[in-house]
C-alpha cells in the first residue's frame, strides 16, 4: 500500500476524471466571464448532448468493432456537440436573454427551470434506465510497471488535451476570440466598438455547450448515460471553475484537474468513504470561497456602486 | 377522494411552512438559498431521533428541531452569506447534498438508506393526533402555518424586514446607512431555516417514517416555485404559491390520470413556471406587498 505504483494509478484516474470535469468547467466560465450569470442548465446540455451521441453512435457504429467504429465515434461526438451547441443558443434565446437586464436573481431562477424541464424531459421520453456506450475498441487495461490504464482513459486524455488546446488557441489568437475577450471585459464599451455583443453571447454559449456534450460523451465511456447525470457532474465542475477562478479559461482547466485528482485522492488516500465522495466537492468549494473567493488565477473584483 | 384533498392540504400546510421561511430569504433579502430541503430533512430527523430513539415527546422535539435547523442555518449562513448570490445558491445547494450525502451513510444515526421508522404519533392533552385522521392534522399543520404567517410577517414589517428590504434593493447603500448587512441576512437565513426545521418535524409525525431519499433538491424546487409563482415578498402569495405547486403535483392521482401523465410531467411543468413567470411575471401572481414606495424603475 502507498508504493509509488499506486500513487500513479490514483494519479491517472484522477487526470482522466480532472480532464472531464475541466471541459465542463470551461463552459460555466465562459457564461460567466460574459454575463456574469451562471448556466445552471449547462449540466443538463451535457446530459442531452451524451444521448445524442449514443443514439448516433448506435446507429451508425455497425456491429464488429473495427477500424470504421472509431471514425463512426467521432462523428457520433460531434453530432452530440452539434446538437448540444444548438440546444444551448435556443435556450439562450429563449430563456435568458429576455431577462438579460432584470434583476440579478431572473436568469438564475429561469436556468434553474430550464435544468429541470431538460432533465425531466429526458426521463420522460428516453426513460430513467441508464444506457451504455457501447465500447468502440477492445478496452482492456495496459499494464505498466504497475499502472494499469485503460485505453479509453487514453483517448479521453487525448480528446481533452486537443480540446483545451484549441479553445485556447481561438480564445488568444481568433478574431471572434477578440471580441469575446473584449464582450467580457466590458460588454457596453464592445458594443460601441463595433462588436455585436449578441451574436458574441450566441456563440459562447455554443462553444460552451459543445464541450460540455464532448464531456458527456467521453464520460459515457466511464459511467453510464442517464437523465439526472448532469445534476451531480455539472455541480462538481462549477465547483471546478469557481476552485480555478471563474470566468478565467485557464482557471476552469487548472481547477478541473485539480478536482478530479482531489476527488480520487480523497477517496483513495485520505480515506475519505465512498458514500462521502460527492461532498468534497462542496467541502472545496466552501474553503476556497472562504479562503480566496476569487479562485486561484482569478482576480479580486472590487463591487462598484 | 374527499381524503386525498384533504392531504393535500397537509402537505399545502407543511411546504407553504417552508415557503415562508424560502420567502424571508429570497423575497425580502433576495438571497437565491437552495437549501430548504436539507433544513427539512434536519427537522424531520431531529424529531425521528428523539422520539424514536431517546422516547422524547413530540412537542418537545420541534422546538429542538426547529433550533438545530436554526443552527444549521447560522453555520452554513455565516461563511456563505458573505458570497455573491450565485455562489449562494451553489453553495446551499452543495449544502442540501451533503446533509442527504450524511444522512444516508451515518448508519449508526440515522439507520441510512433504510431511514427510521415508527415515530410515535403526536398527543396533545392526551388527545392523539393521527395521521389517519385527516382533519385533526390538517387542522394542527395550519395552525403552525397561521403563527408562522403572523410572526414572519411582523418580522417583515419591524425593523429587521425594512433592513432586509434596503439591503436586497442596494447592498452598498444598505452598508452606508449603518445596516449590519452580514448580521441581517445571517438572522434571516436562521429564522428561514428554523421554519423549515419545524415544517420537517411535522412531516415526521404525519408520516411517522423518515428515509433520506424525501429530501432532494426537488423539494427545493417545489419551495422555490411555490414563491415564485405566488409572488417574492408577499407572505400570502408564497401560501398560495404553495397550494398550486401541491395541487399540480398531486393532479395525477387526483384525478385517477396517474397511468395517463407520465411522472415527470409536473417537474416539467414546475420547470415551465419558473422560467415563464421570470419572463412575463416576475413579480408571481399577487405581487410584492406594496408599502407606498416607488416601485424601482430602472434596472
Amino acid at each position: 500500500m502507498g508504493s509509488i505504483a499506486e500513487f500513479f494509478q490514483h494519479f491517472m484516474n484522477g487526470l482522466t476524471l480532472g480532464g472531464i470535469y475541466a471541459l465542463i468547467a470551461l463552459g460555466y466560465t465562459m457564461v460567466y466571464g460574459i454575463l456574469k450569470f451562471i448556466n445552471f442548465a449547462h449540466g443538463d446540455i451535457l446530459m442531452v448532448g451524451s444521448y445524442i451521441g449514443l443514439f448516433i453512435f448506435d446507429a451508425i457504429r455497425g456491429e464488429s468493432i473495427g477500424p470504421f467504429t472509431l471514425l463512426a465515434f467521432f462523428l457520433a461526438m460531434l453530432g452530440g456537440m452539434a446538437f448540444s451547441a444548438a440546444l444551448g443558443v435556443i435556450i439562450e434565446r429563449i430563456a435568458y436573454k429576455p431577462l438579460r437586464n432584470a434583476t440579478r436573481l431572473a436568469p438564475l431562477l429561469s436556468a434553474i427551470g430550464v435544468s429541470f424541464i431538460l432533465s425531466n424531459s429526458a426521463a420522460w421520453m428516453w426513460g430513467t434506465k441508464s444506457r451504455k456506450l457501447a465500447y468502440p475498441f477492445d478496452n482492456t487495461p495496459i499494464v505498466f510497471k504497475g499502472v494499469s490504464i485503460t485505453p479509453h482513459q487514453i483517448l479521453i486524455l487525448i480528446v481533452v488535451v486537443i480540446m483545451m488546446i484549441s479553445l485556447k488557441l481561438f480564445i488568444d489568437r481568433s478574431r471572434i476570440g477578440k471580441a469575446m475577450r473584449a464582450t467580457s471585459l466590458d460588454r457596453d464599451t464592445a458594443k460601441l466598438m463595433g462588436i455585436e455583443s449578441d451574436k458574441i453571447i450566441a456563440i459562447t454559449f455554443a462553444i460552451g455547450s459543445a464541450l460540455a456534450a464532448t464531456a458527456g460523451f467521453l464520460l459515457a465511456l466511464e459511467i453510464k448515460v442517464y437523465p439526472s447525470m448532469g445534476t451531480m457532474t455539472g455541480l462538481k465542475a462549477f465547483v471546478a471553475a469557481v476552485v480555478g477562478g471563474i470566468g478565467n479559461i485557464s482557471g476552469a482547466m487548472l481547477g478541473g484537474i485539480l478536482l478530479g485528482l482531489l476527488e480520487t485522492f480523497g477517496v483513495a488516500i485520505l480515506g475519505i468513504p465512498y458514500g462521502l465522495k460527492d461532498t468534497i466537492a462542496f467541502v472545496a468549494l466552501i474553503i476556497i470561497l472562504l479562503v480566496k473567493p476569487e479562485g486561484l488565477l482569478g482576480k479580486a473584483e472590487k463591487e462598484k456602486v | 377522494m374527499f381524503n386525498f384533498v384533504l392531504l393535500i392540504f397537509i402537505y399545502t400546510g407543511i411546504y407553504a411552512l417552508m415557503a415562508v421561511g424560502q420567502n424571508l430569504i429570497t423575497g425580502y433579502v433576495g438571497l437565491l438559498s437552495l437549501t430548504q430541503a436539507g433544513f427539512f430533512a434536519i427537522g424531520s430527523y431531529a424529531t425521528a431521533i428523539l422520539s424514536v430513539t431517546y422516547g422524547w415527546n413530540f412537542w418537545l422535539t420541534l422546538p429542538i428541531a426547529a433550533l438545530i435547523a436554526g443552527a444549521f442555518g447560522f453555520l452554513i449562513g455565516l461563511p456563505t452569506l458573505r458570497l455573491k448570490g450565485d455562489y449562494l445558491a451553489i453553495a446551499t445547494l452543495g449544502f442540501g447534498e451533503i446533509v442527504r450525502n450524511i444522512l444516508n451513510n451515518w448508519d449508526s444515526l440515522t439507520n441510512g438508506p433504510m431511514g427510521i421508522q415508527r415515530i410515535p404519533m403526536v398527543s396533545i392533552f392526551g388527545f392523539r393526533v393521527s395521521p389517519y385522521d385527516k382533519w385533526g392534522f390538517l387542522l394542527l399543520v395550519w395552525i403552525f402555518v397561521f403563527l408562522a404567517y403572523l410572526f414572519y410577517e411582523r418580522i417583515a414589517k419591524s425593523r429587521m424586514g425594512r433592513a432586509l428590504e434596503a439591503i436586497r434593493e442596494d447592498e452598498i447603500a444598505a452598508t452606508s446607512m449603518g445596516i449590519n448587512t452580514t448580521r441581517y441576512k445571517v438572522w434571516a437565513f436562521v429564522f428561514g431555516a428554523a421554519i423549515a426545521g419545524v415544517a420537517g418535524s411535522l412531516q415526521a409525525v404525519f408520516i411517522l417514517s423518515v428515509t433520506p431519499s424525501v429530501f432532494t433538491f426537488m423539494v427545493s424546487i417545489m419551495v422555490l416555485c411555490m414563491v415564485v409563482l405566488g409572488g417574492m415578498g408577499n407572505f400570502k402569495a408564497v401560501i398560495l404559491g404553495a397550494f398550486i405547486i401541491q395541487f399540480i403535483s398531486y393532479f395525477p392521482q387526483l384525478t385517477g390520470l396517474s397511468n395517463v401523465i407520465p411522472p415527470q410531467f409536473k417537474q416539467v411543468l414546475f420547470g415551465v413556471i419558473l422560467v415563464v413567470m421570470m419572463i412575463w411575471r416576475p413579480q408571481g401572481i399577487l405581487g410584492r406587498q406594496q408599502r407606498g414606495r416607488l416601485e424601482k424603475g430602472e434596472k
